[in-house]
């Protein structure tokens, strides 16, 4: 193979290619790099065997090719074709030729003739498949060509009557994609061979060969995507497909059926064997409904998926897909549902059931029990209980779809909701909570509900747990018994897992603030007053006093009787906890005291304002007095930063917006401390503090600036060019400080030119943006730009600190939403006193749980850093499945970081921080070139390995104890 | 198909069914009645061939799973009454059967001391005739007749199976569930289209609750005692519910990280719960899916039973065998614990009437005791129905998904499965049986007959016409050949050279006058004309004889010898064209429309 590679390499390759414009006037003339082409005909003409024929067409495949030499190639590999006996081979030039026609910027209407022209002579059915792929290829390539389609489609019908079924999936798999749309085209232009298309594919509904069955079906499905409104008349073959005996075709022909009830809701079908009609849409979800007791799951998953999206179904029937009339030899008998509503109902608490207790009541009439209904009936109550946890995921979700569209149903699919808190596999559990609480504004808890909700409370999962509070935040409860069940039982979950004690308590605070009537009498009870007696205080670090009392505070506030319930030492807690706990306990206007936080309350709409206006207004006016002296403007930079940082504690919705422009100009004072003028009159050497003050400007500016990039999600472009022009000017005062520092010439030039390429990049990247930049730095740099390339790097160093000086400094617009990343480590708390003890040399599992807010992409950003007391540090890519969701904005992780180190003699601290990853060129990278699209995969890198540039870290660093201990031998 | 139940008709217990198939016959299950103690316990087994050897008679028995009534009369059948032929069931029924056969032979000769029952050798040495099968395993029992196991849920290792003699085939469910449990899947077949499907109709007036409700209550039950600091006993047969339960208690301790212990009476279960470990694909996908880290029979939180462990305080749960609490060490537990209201015991399935068992759940307080003493039942008594058998709704679903085209009842009360009957003659419009013991149902079947076609013809006639369809029949032409008791199908003229034949034409003419003035040329360019006009597809062609050709019709237009008003059209056409010269000549019998040409 060498010596076959370094012929390639000798022969000559380059070749002339004309190429004609448009207009013909200009032509030009164009080298070529050596191409393959002439390396593949070489191989294919070499080879004897159409094993080894086969060979070298796979090793061609491996390497992507120019587009300038695609046409040749496939001219090559026609010519081949031709000449070729062998099936396998014809095949394999016909993949290929589908390959280079997808290659980006190659038109490959000068192939497509020729294309068509080898089907004519192809015999093999499985070459015939591949060439009819190959023009499928063709045909997407080339979308704003309806004759070039045409002509295809046309082809296709053609092959319609093949006998083998892979020529006729391709044929139908072309129409569905190419064939035409919009009946305008296809009216006139050659009306005779623009056949209905719905006609052909609907044709092969009945094919023999069920594969063909699906892809008449799957190209009927495309066609609808493509916009074409398809018939109502199918709808009567794709029920008869329901019955179809193989699983593929059933689950298209659902597919199809919803396709149809979405697009003729209203239309009227009659039902067999009898004189009704009924809404085509209510049929089709009757019919979809019966599949969901099909005997393929992954049908039956299919089915389920898709009732969720019928919103436009009757409630009638929607509502029968929850009923199951149960019976007991022959007497109808109530469902435990139905058993435990009327419990409820008449008063009764659920006492021990007797034997008996369900034993049927009344006689049914044999004739009216239908026992498998054509309608809906229970179709839900199938699916929860299926035996495919996936088949009943889809349920779930699809009840949570149509009951957020009805209140109605939301109510009675709630039993079945909360039977489902019960399901052996926790994914099912998870998402039925989640589906609870996305459909809790329609629904109110019965008592004996919430007692199976909260039941759940005691999970061992942290996940299940977590969601049922969030559950529990946004539920209506309907009586005071039951608030006082949730409490209960959360006081009971607080108890068993301590850690759960902030979400407990928010979740009590919700509970307070949604049923103040609720909480209202149990006030005595649950603060254990008495109207005599002075009862004990209670501890105020207990957690489970503290979640008592942040449901009354939050019940208190839109239920202005309470506080008179308290006694004193309740006061005095508030107060604490109103400081302690701000996020949890509201303002309350207490009687006889005044209170700072008062005043606040009433007017919180329109304080905002003011604090916006403040912000503004100190940004003006740093932006409008530029032309201070400089000490001036140093002092006014201080003070705005100050206040800046100040205003972003107080406003938390303003922090981002504040912490971004005070980082900013911290960049700008910075930057004009070091270029201060006096510093740099006097002769380098001389100045070494003056110089190291100086570059460490700039290395601050340059990590500031990353910050800001990447730290803050909500920064448009407007702001990323002024970051990146703070970056360059941060890099010229590098160069200058270097360039005074440094003897000699050699190493500048080099730099010099980094530089350069730099600013031209930025001109390239931001030429839309650089009309805004007047004045600015690079505006006259830009300027400069043709003298500079040409200079000396002296003569550069000292343009560059002259325009650095003269620049004047770039107003930073605010966008509209500006949010810092920040992370919090829960855990490890940092606050155990006991080393975590382990053998040296083996590994230690350290559980790692913080909350990232504002994080885009945390699986790909997010890194947890190990730094050991010698310095060593780590750095740990937690797995993509380690990030939870639970909110808009907010992620989870919760990993595990393995530690090891070899042995010390005492315990010490490690520290554990989180970071952020950033590569600058993911900024940048949807304008990147994309890869070559058919080269193989496993030359590509992994892709999170190599983007890191850099990392900012962005949480407080935690410290752990730990101990590895010599091995014992 | 002929199918006699010689158990099980109109029946629960004592499953046994005979059917006879394309001329093979086969025992289906061969279960004891648990209700009597005589000769009716196990079926007549002389009943089937009268006085005769039964290996001759019968090709093979099947056991669909391992409940007594369903393989209790093996030992006996193949032992005591002698068959030596092949016996099929599936590798966990294998593994467990001969455990509770054991168990039921020590229980009748140790404990009532009976004689002339089967011996523990017999049992061995009939297990040695067992076949074991892997489910959708296609078995070949002889050239003719196959088997193939499906998944029936029910209890591990339980199966339906599928007979097959030529293209006749009966389906045998066994006992099945068609809804998952917490250890088992759901039964499951392929649209086979069998010609009889015998399903067992057990609950067949039944539609039950969701599994859920029962589960959760039973669940809130158990915790809020063990809450409480009550113990809890559950009275269970050892095999197959308790599994189940314990799954279900086992995943609840685990998920609500509870530590009161849970015990497990020890013996048969132990034995049990081994293969229960083994069989892992037999069981549910959530257990098949979660064994690789950790095998769910490999109970965390259940422990086995010791008789001390019952005077220990604090909470408990026991599972203690046998289920009815009429004996044993269920019933010694039930003693210690029934005076403290803070306990509880929950019956999960049915109780004989007699049984303690019985009698609490009717709400008697206050059980005597042998010698005398009264027991007084303070303690909570709770029932739960777990039970692993197809309702209606589950039943109707299986003949949905199996499409037979007869169904046969067992295993159920006649009064019931009249019920179901009447429903699934009107579901599905096809007929249904329901035998009782003895009786013998005959159904016609429609057998196909495979005939050998040469290739030539095959592709000779399938090039004719529209593209085959495999959902619709094709006509073809051929001569068939009856020769040493095998088809053949070939074209006429290889017929005619095989038989030494020679080969005959046979033409229709036939004489059609119409009313035409004309003279005969013109005549005939109208006729050509009108022909053409009607005849789109065919190819009408008009010779310069003066005929005309539709196809290889031959059409002659004559002057009537009389009236030279009349014309004569001659039409002659061979045998093979019949269809289109009939339906020429009726055209040309209607006239020529009166167009000016």
């Amino acid at each position: 193979m060498a010596a076959h590679l370094k012929k390639r390499v000798y022969e000559e390759f380059t070749k002339v290619v004309q190429q004609q414009h448009e207009d013909l006037s200009t032509k030009k003339l164009r080298l070529t790099k050596p191409s393959k082409s002439a390396a593949l005909h070489v191989d294919l003409c070499k080879a004897t065997s159409p094993a080894d024929a086969l060979q070298y067409l796979l090793q061609f495949a491996r390497k992507p090719v120019e587009v300038e030499s695609v046409e040749g190639v496939v001219r090559i590999l026609l010519e081949h074709y031709y000449k070729e006996n062998d099936a396998s081979v014809r095949l394999k030039i016909a993949s290929l030729l589908g390959l280079l026609s997808k290659t980006a910027g190659f038109s490959p209407d000068c192939i497509m003739d020729d294309a068509i022209n080898t089907l004519q002579n192809e015999k093999s059915h499985q070459v015939l498949a591949q060439l009819l792929d190959t023009l499928l290829v063709i045909g997407t390539k080339l979308p704003e060509n309806p004759s070039v389609r045409m002509r295809l489609v046309e082809v296709a019908c053609k092959h319609l009557t093949d006998s083998s079924h892979g020529v006729r999936n391709k044929c139908l798999q072309l129409i569905g994609c190419l064939g035409p749309v919009e009946k305008g085209v296809a009216k006139e232009a050659e009306s005779q061979a623009a056949k209905d298309v719905q006609k052909i594919i609907g044709d092969h509904f009945n094919d023999q060969d069920p594969r063909v069955r699906t892809a008449a079906i799957k190209a009927m499905l495309q066609l609808h995507e493509r916009g074409l409104k398809l018939q109502q008349a199918i709808y009567s073959q794709a029920c008869k497909l329901l019955a179809d005996d193989y699983e593929q075709v059933r689950s298209a022909a659902v597919q199809l059926i919803w396709v149809l009830s979405q697009l003729y809701p209203e239309s009227i079908v009659p039902i067999p064997s009898s004189n009704e009609e009924i809404r085509l849409v209510d049929d089709a979800f009757g019919k979809i409904c019966h599949m969901v007791s099909d005997g393929s799951w992954v049908v039956r998953v299919q089915a389920a998926k898709l009732l969720g999206s019928m919103q436009q179904v009757s409630s009638h029937f929607l509502e029968q897909t929850l009923d199951k009339k149960l019976m007991s030899d022959l007497r109808r008998k109530r469902t435990a549902h139905e058993r435990a509503k009327e419990l409820y109902s008449s008063g009764e608490f659920s006492s021990g059931r007797k034997w008996g207790d369900d034993a049927p009541k009344e006689e049914i009439d044999t004739g009216a029990v239908n026992l498998i209904e054509s309608g809906a009936c229970g179709a839900f109550v199938h699916g929860l209980e299926d035996e495919m946890y996936e088949v009943r995921i889809a349920a779930v979700e699809a009840l949570c779809m149509l009951a957020q569209s009805s209140p109605s149903f939301a109510e009675k699919c709630l039993d079945f909701l909360v039977d489902m808190f019960n399901d052996e596999i926790e994914e099912v559990r998870l998402q039925s909570i989640h589906t609870m609480r996305k459909i809790s504004n329609n629904i109110t808890l019965r008592e004996d509900q919430l007692d199976t909700v909260l039941a759940v409370l005691e999970d061992s999962s942290r996940d299940i747990r977590e969601a049922l509070h969030e559950l529990l935040c946004c539920t209506n409860v309907s009586t005071k018994e039951g608030i006082h069940l949730a409490l209960v039982e959360l006081l009971k979950n607080l108890t068993k897992y301590p850690t759960d004690r902030e979400s407990i308590w928010k979740c009590l605070k919700f509970l307070g603030s949604r049923h103040p009537t609720l909480v209202l009498p149990l006030v005595p009870e649950l603060l254990s007053t008495h109207p005599f007696f002075d009862t004990p205080e209670p501890d105020m670090d207990d957690p489970a006093y503290i979640a008592v009392l942040v449901l009354i505070f939050n019940a208190a506030k839109s239920c202005p009787t309470m506080p008179a319930l308290f006694s004193d030492h309740t006061f005095r807690h508030y107060a604490y906890l109103r400081d302690s706990l701000s996020h949890l306990v509201p303002p309350l206007r207490l009687p006889g005291r005044k209170l700072v936080s008062s005043p606040v309350s009433p007017n919180i709409t329109s304080h905002e304002d003011p604090s916006q206006q403040f912000l503004h207004q100190s940004l003006e006016r740093v932006y409008n007095l530029q032309h201070l002296d400089p000490q001036g403007i140093q002092e006014l930079l201080e003070f705005t930063i100050r206040d800046l940082q100040r205003l972003g504690e107080l406003q938390s919705e303003l922090a981002g917006m504040a912490d971004f422009t005070a980082t900013y100009l911290q960049c700008q004072l910075l930057l004009i401390k070091a270029l201060q003028e006096k510093l740099w009159n006097v002769a380098a050497p001389l100045y070494l503090k003056q110089n190291a003050l100086a570059s460490a400007a700039a290395k601050q500016i340059l990590e500031e600036t990353y910050k800001m990039e990447f730290m803050y999600s909500g920064v448009e472009s407007r702001q990323v060019v002024i970051i990146h022009h703070m970056r360059l000017q941060a890099k010229a005062l590098q160069l200058i400080v270097t360039a005074r520092t440094t003897r000699g010439v050699e190493p500048l030039f080099g730099m010099c030119e980094k530089f350069l390429q730099e600013v031209d990049s930025f001109q390239r990247c931001f030429i839309s943006e650089l009309p805004h930049m007047q004045g600015s730095f690079v505006d006259k740099l830009l300027d400069l730009m043709p003298r500079l390339v040409t200079s000396k790097p002296s003569e550069v160093v000292k343009i560059l600190q002259t325009t650095l000086r003269q620049s004047t400094f770039l107003h930073l617009p605010l966008p509209e939403q500006l949010h810092r990343a920040t992370a919090n480590i829960i855990e490890p708390t940092g606050e155990s006193d006991n080393p975590l003890r382990f053998t040296s040399g083996l590994v230690v599992a350290l559980d790692v749980d913080a909350t990232l807010e504002h994080v885009q992409d945390p699986q790909g950003t997010v890194k947890v850093q190990v730094l050991y007391p010698d310095g060593q540090a780590q750095l740990i890519h937690p797995k993509p499945a380690d990030f939870r969701n639970p909110g808009p904005g907010r992620h989870r992780l919760i990993t595990q970081v393995y530690l090891s180190h070899t042995a010390w003699t005492e315990p010490c601290q490690i520290e554990v921080r989180l970071l952020l990853a950033y590569n600058s060129n993911r900024s940048k990278a949807s304008t990147r070139i994309p890869k070559p699209t058919w080269s193989e995969s496993l030359e590509a890198l992994p892709p999170s390995e190599n983007g890191i540039e850099g990392t900012i870290p962005f949480s407080k660093p935690v410290k752990v104890y730990i101990m590895p201990k010599p091995a014992r031998r | 198909v002929f199918c006699c139940c010689a158990g099980a008709g109109q029946d629960v217990g004592r499953s046994c069914i005979l059917v006879s198939i394309a001329g093979k016959n086969v025992m289906l299950d061969c279960g004891m009645h648990m209700g009597y103690n005589d000769d009716r316990r196990f079926p007549d087994f002389s009943y089937i061939t009268q006085n005769g050897r039964l290996t001759d008679f019968l090709d093979c028995v099947i056991i669909s799973h391992f409940h007594l009534d369903h393989c209790g009369a093996l030992p006996y059948f193949s032992e005591m009454v002698g068959y030596d032929g092949p016996i099929y069931m599936t590798h966990p029924t294998k593994a467990i059967c001969p455990i509770l056969l054991e168990d039921y032979r020590k229980i009748t000769v140790d404990k009532k001391g009976e004689t002339n029952f089967f011996t523990s050798q017999m049992i061995k040495d009939c297990m040695k005739k067992v076949v074991a099968v892997h489910l959708h395993q296609t078995v070949q029992v002889d050239e003719e007749l196959e088997i193939k196991a499906y998944y029936a849920g029910h209890v591990l290792g339980a199966a339906m199976f599928q007979i097959k003699v030529g293209c006749e085939s009966v389906v045998y469910t066994g006992d099945y569930n068609m809804t998952p449990d917490r250890h088992l899947g759901a039964a499951w077949i392929d649209k086979c289209r069998p010609d009889l499907l015998i399903s067992e109709s057990t609950y067949a007036t039944t539609i039950r609750d969701s599994k859920r409700c029962r589960e959760r209550d039973f669940l809130k039950k158990v915790h809020e005692t063990v809450e409480r600091g009550g113990k809890v006993l559950i009275p269970v047969f050892a095999l197959g519910r308790a599994q189940e339960l314990c799954i279900l208690l086992e995943t609840f301790w685990e998920r609500m990280n509870l530590k009161a212990p849970i015990y497990f009476s020890t013996g048969l279960t132990e034995k049990a719960n081994h293969y229960y470990k083994l069989f892992i694909t037999w069981t549910n996908q959530k257990i098949r899916k979660t064994f690789v880290q950790r095998n769910m029979f490999e109970f965390k939180h259940i422990k086995a039973f010791d008789r001390a462990f019952a005077d220990n305080p604090g909470p408990m749960v026991v599972f203690a065998t046998p289920g009815m609490l009429h004996a044993g060490q269920s019933l010694q537990i039930f003693r210690k614990w029934a005076g403290n209201e803070k306990n509880m015991v929950i019956m999960p399935g049915y109780c004989v009437q007699g049984t303690v068992g019985h009698k609490i759940l009717s709400g008697q307080r206050k059980l005597e005791m042998e010698g005398r003493q009264i027991l007084e039942v303070k303690m909570q008594v709770e029932y739960m129905s777990f039970s692993a058998h197809a309702d209606a709704k589950g039943i109707m679903q299986l003949i949905r998904q199996a499409e037979p085209r007869n169904v046969l009842l067992v295993h159920g009360e006649a009064k019931k499965m009249e019920f179901l009957k009447q429903k699934i003659e009107q579901e599905f419009h096809v007929s249904c049986y329901m035998p009782a013991n003895g009786e013998t149902t005959t159904i016609l079947t429609n057998p196909c007959i495979p005939v050998d076609i040469s290739l030539g013809l095959l592709k000779r006639e399938t090039a004719i016409g529209p593209l085959p369809d495999a959902k619709k029949p094709k006509l073809m032409h051929g001569t068939l050949l009856m020769k040493d008791n095998s088809f053949r199908l070939v074209s006429p003229e290889q017929a005619l050279k095989e038989l030494g034949l020679a080969e005959h034409q046979l033409r229709f003419t036939c004489r059609v006058h119409i009313q035409e003035p004309r003279k005969e040329h013109e005549a005939v360019l109208r006729v050509y004309n009108h022909l053409k006009g009607v005849l789109k597809d065919y190819s009408v062609q008009h010779l310069p004889d003066g005929s005309i050709t539709v196809e290889s019709i031959l059409i002659q237009v004559t002057a009537h010898s009389e009236d030279q008003g009349t014309k004569v059209l001659l039409v002659s056409w061979t045998y093979q064209d019949e269809e289109l010269g009939s339906y020429l000549t009726s055209l040309l019998k209607k006239g020529l429309p009166q167009s000016t040409p």
